[in-house]
């Protein structure tokens, strides 16, 4: 059973594919578009800048690979700023198109009484308890690192949250698009789960 | 909110732990990666790697060392030691650590925290600060070469620099009470914490789990390091953590 990790250039793809190993999974870390389209699910990882992100993607045609993936039907998982990626835009560094699989856009933190980056251990709300992706999972805490942060155009887009001196969307999903922007893989115990939470919908297996 | 983090640090030499690690439940006590993994398994918040090889060839294995706890870990990791060029954070970045410490290099050349932040973002780069109370001047002084050189530069000047200069994170030890097992060092902790907009890792002088809790309260720091107390088992992890969330300490 092999998952996909798109490879666009940009930062450190090890440690997910690691994880996916460690959940008795194949995790091909590929920039092919046929291995990507072949693979039983698939995750977008990122790190960095959200434009130099979006300019990486496109110069390999990765941005149509990975629209093909959400439109087959296909588990995918947005990680960190591949989960914004994912949305309509982001105003980092100006205002740049996103792949608008997800409808909403990425914004700054407005200015207030805590440290930006929000970086470390920050405590899950679930919004939809019963959602695949999270059903039966503690409301435990997972590791952010991130300056920016999404704001979906629909609520019901939002399956957790955390609060930084404001509700910050943790964990969104329509159909078979999802994203998290803390990292699953670098999350203890609790990661792990949400990922084979995630691998247990790309094979159809029931968890739980 | 964000949860208190708790962190053991391991001294790493030609790809070995040092400093007295005693556990019998490893297969092979001195191997850094499982050492990591095991406290990762115990429930730490990050592993610190302190890199105290002197050769070219200790380097090398630390690279090795980074690759595998990258494989085993699922928390995040930090390696510091050595490292004084940008070419170097990138070999560590790529090979799976999450964040790099400088010390001695930083205060040589502080650019090195501008062109590490421009690089890979301000959440990869940690400055490592050891500081000694200096009774003349009524402050703290910044040590380099491992605690070994006065620098003459004052802590609290030089932490506001190095978070202007684009560091994401503090790592700030105190030489009065490493080692002394009394307690952080609640004083030069809190007027770090009150001075800049950055987490701080406070270290030195652990020895109980209420020395963690007032470094989280009254000193407001935002993860608690430890060494020696961690591998001799003077405290575990797990009961650690337990004892200060009975507290009401938000930790994971």
């Amino acid at each position: 059973m092999a998952i996909a990790i798109v490879d666009y250039g940009i930062g450190n793809l090890h440690s997910v594919s690691k994880a996916i190993e460690r959940l008795g999974y194949e995790g091909i870390v590929t920039g092919d578009r046929d291995e990507i389209l072949n693979a039983e699910g698939v995750i977008l990882p990122g790190v960095g800048a959200f434009g130099d992100a979006m300019n990486h993607i496109r110069e390999g045609g990765m941005d149509h690979v990975v629209l093909e993936v959400a439109n087959s039907g296909k588990p995918l998982l947005g990680i960190c700023l591949g989960m914004q990626l994912l949305f309509t835009e982001g105003e980092e560094h100006g205002i740049h198109q996103g792949l608008n699989i997800l409808p909403g856009k990425v914004v700054k933190f407005e200015d207030g009484d805590y440290k930006i980056p929000h970086m470390g251990w920050n405590r899950l709300e679930y919004k939809q308890p019963d959602h695949p992706l999270v059903r039966d999972l503690y409301n435990g805490h997972v590791y952010f690192v991130h300056s920016y942060h999404v704001k979906p155009d629909h609520a019901d887009d939002l399956i957790a949250v955390c609060d930084y001196g404001q509700p910050v969307t943790a964990i969104v999903g329509r159909d078979n698009v999802y994203g998290m922007q803390f990292h699953p893989e670098k999350s203890g115990e609790l990661g792990t789960l949400l990922l084979r939470n995630f691998l247990a919908l790309c094979t159809g297996e029931r968890t739980n | 909110m964000l949860a208190k983090r708790i962190i053991p640090c391991l001294d790493v030499k030609e790809g070995r732990v040092v400093k007295g690690v005693n556990f019998v439940n490893l297969r092979d006590a001195g191997d850094p990666v499982e050492l990591a993994a095991l406290y990762d398994r115990e429930g730490a918040d990050e592993i610190i790697f302190l890199d105290i090889s002197a050769s070219i060839e200790g380097r090398e294995t630390m690279i090795d060392v980074v690759r595998r706890t990258a494989g085993e870990i699922s928390i995040p990791f930090t390696v510091g030691g050595g490292i004084s060029k940008v070419e170097d954070m990138k070999n560590i970045l790529r090979a799976g650590a999450d964040k790099i410490g400088i010390n001695t290099a930083a205060v040589l050349n502080p650019q090195l925290i501008n062109d590490g932040s421009q690089r890979f973002g301000a959440q990869c780069i940690v400055v490592a600060v050891d500081a000694k109370f200096n009774p003349e001047w009524g402050e703290w002084e910044v040590y380099t070469h491992g605690g070994r050189k006065p620098t003459g530069i004052r802590a609290l000047a030089w932490i506001k620099e190095a978070e202007q200069r684009g560091a994401g994170e503090i790592l700030l030890t105190s030489m009065d009470a490493d080692g002394t097992k009394d307690g952080f060092d609640i004083d030069l902790t809190s007027a770090v914490c009150e001075a800049v907009n950055i987490p701080i890792i406070a270290s030195g002088g652990a020895g109980t789990s209420e020395h963690f809790y007032d470094v989280f309260t009254k000193g407001k720091a935002d993860a608690g390091l430890a060494a020696t107390i961690f591998h001799y088992k003077e405290i575990s992890i797990p009961e650690l953590k337990n004892q200060l969330k009975d507290k009401g300490v938000e930790i994971r």
